[in-house]
């Protein structure tokens, strides 16, 4: 007999983990300074050269392809944080308790979320104070977001499932980083796929960032939308189905 | 319905190399304390989490509550409480925090969480920490939030896994009490110790195990009368006299005294009825005492008369 999954109890725990981030605020560098700092880099670095000496026309590509990379690199820290915080005697608690397995876990998950909107608020913010202007109107500004934290709250479990698996934090960041830059470098990101040779653009084109990207740059500029959109819902839907079973048995796996 | 709370035959588990259990009975009637007594490593965490479903036995089948930890953990879950060795609070969440949190997640309404986590805060002496985070509580105070963490739901069966280890003298007899008071409240409790005195503190029942084997399961009362009762340990405030202290420890009973190689002498007596008579004995003889205590035997005493070896702290297994 198993017991049901429960979302109140999910959010009892997602309150846990958004008071421990308040505790400690440092656990919000990655989704406040270092966009900035990657928004800044990234711009005044390659700015010039992409765009033959107009930084501005690099600053309306480049807001959609960090939104896609950002996002992705601060859902290594629920990864990270829970192989930490599984070791602590408190999870003796919560598996003593009769509640789902899988409770802690999705309560990580929603206490994310609001890292996720925090993350979008800065970049978006910052990147207008720089200049960056959305060419649609402030309803596809929201769906391009709402896409975007889907597509990390789907990604988290595959930080997740690492999480559950590699030894230590350390390791947890080593591995993700693994994954994250070529995702994120071998896309549309940072340079328009056709200036790329020929391999490369055909994993472009299935990259599932790539399609996150097209859709947030095309919900954010103007343009077709509907397939790429569609593509990434693709790859949000596969991601949990695959990884939130995997991340749920290294859990319970995990005494 | 049994009149078993808890009821284990040949629970074995092992790690590895390790064999932490190697076929393990145990038995708690309803509303009683179980004692189970024995050295680090012995099996008695390993037992326990396999009680509380942390664990899966590789043999043997166990009941708590009337429903079997393998088919029906959730139901054992629904039954249970458990403090363990090491406190199993959220360092980060102030004492309130802490229990509202397990008290919502056993579906309690808010407001009944509130007033259950004040009530239970304010039992345990902490309804002044109550606002503070579980980082800046002494060990004594952890130790204490973890109690009332398990105590929540109202468990019927309470596991509690060396509750006393660590904690000054005072202290561990402010857990005895609420031991005893959980037990008139009609729970059952389920302890691990290292400390016979414990056991025969609180227990009805004490199931001694060792290397993950039972070695012995008796009442205190039994226990005592296997490993010889009491113990009266003396030393001479002059070395010199070790003779005839020797000669008046003699005369007690007729049995020779121990002697640790450093001029401590140490005799089993039936009680303290005969204090009285040693001190005046030790006074006409005119022998001068440094030390004079009546204690029960150590765990190392009771190992050595119910297996014959000396208990040995399995450094290398006690994590498991």
């Amino acid at each position: 007999m198993k017991k049901r999954f429960s979302l109140r109890h999910a959010l009892v725990l997602a309150k846990r983990n958004i008071i421990k981030v308040t505790r400690t605020p440092e656990q919000l560098i990655d989704v406040t300074l270092q966009p900035v700092i990657f928004l800044t880099l990234f711009l005044y670095v390659l700015g010039g050269a992409m765009s033959h000496g107009s930084p501005h026309t690099y600053l309306q590509f480049l807001v959609p392809g960090l939104i896609g990379q950002t996002i992705a690199m601060s859902s290594i820290s629920i990864g990270q944080n829970m192989n930490a915080d599984i070791e602590k005697g408190v999870f003796d608690r919560f598996r003593s308790l009769p509640i789902a397995r899988s409770v802690p876990l999705v309560g990580a998950v929603l206490a994310d979320f609001f890292r996720y909107v925090v993350l979008c608020v800065i970049l978006v913010g910052f990147g207008y104070i720089l200049g960056f202007r959305i060419a649609t109107n402030p309803l596809d500004l929201l769906a391009a977001l709402g896409l975007a934290i889907c597509f990390a709250l789907a990604f988290a479990w595959v930080s997740l499932f690492v999480g559950m698996t590699v030894r230590t934090s350390g390791a947890v960041q080593g591995v993700m980083f693994l994954l994250i830059f070529p995702l994120s470098f071998g896309s549309n990101a940072f340079a328009p796929t056709t200036t790329m040779p020929g391999w490369l653009q055909a994993f472009v084109n299935v990259n599932p960032m790539s399609h996150l990207v097209s859709a947030v740059r095309g919900l954010l500029l103007g343009g077709p939308v509907g397939a790429q959109v569609g593509w990434t819902f693709v790859w949000i839907v596969g991601m949990i189905a695959v990884f939130f079973p995997l991340a749920l048995r290294g859990y319970i796996r995990r005494t | 319905m049994t009149d078993l709370a808890i009821e284990a035959t040949g629970l074995i588990k092992t790690f590895g190399e390790t064999k932490a259990l190697a076929g393990v009975d145990l038995a708690a009637r309803r509303g009683s304390v179980l004692a189970v007594l024995g050295p680090n490593g012995a099996g008695k965490t390993t037992a326990v989490r396999i009680l509380a479903t942390l664990l899966r036995a590789d043999g043997g089948t166990a009941r708590v509550n009337g429903f079997d930890v393998r088919k029906q953990p959730e139901k054992v879950r629904e039954s249970i409480g458990l403090t363990g060795q090491f406190a199993s609070v959220d360092d980060d969440l102030t004492g309130m925090q802490n229990l509202v949190m397990i008290g919502q997640l056993l579906d309690l309404p808010k407001r009944a969480a509130r007033q259950r986590a004040a009530e239970l805060l304010a039992w345990f002496d902490l309804a002044e920490a109550a606002d503070r985070v579980a980082k800046k509580y002494s060990g004594g105070m952890r130790r204490r939030l973890d109690l009332a963490a398990s105590l929540v739901g109202r468990p019927q069966v309470i596991f509690l896994d060396e509750p006393t280890t660590g904690l000054d003298p005072a202290k561990r007899e402010d857990m005895w009490d609420v031991v005893r008071s959980l037990v008139s409240d009609g729970s059952t409790v389920l302890l691990t110790t290292q400390y016979l005195e414990e056991a025969d503190a609180l227990a009805d029942e004490v199931t001694v195990i060792d290397h993950g084997r039972v070695i012995a399961h008796d009442t205190p009362h039994g226990l005592k009368r296997v490993v010889g009762g009491q113990r009266l340990t003396v030393r001479p405030a002059n070395p010199a006299q070790h003779d005839e202290l020797v000669a008046v420890l003699r005369a007690i009973n007729g049995s020779s005294p121990a002697d640790d190689g450093r001029g401590t002498l140490t005799v089993p007596v039936d009680g303290d009825d005969v204090l009285p008579d040693v001190v005046a004995r030790l006074r006409a003889a005119g022998i001068a005492v440094e030390e004079f205590s009546l204690h029960l035997p150590s765990l190392d005493e009771v190992f050595f008369t119910l297996t014959g070896t000396r208990s040995r702290d399995h450094d290398e297994e006690a994590l498991v």
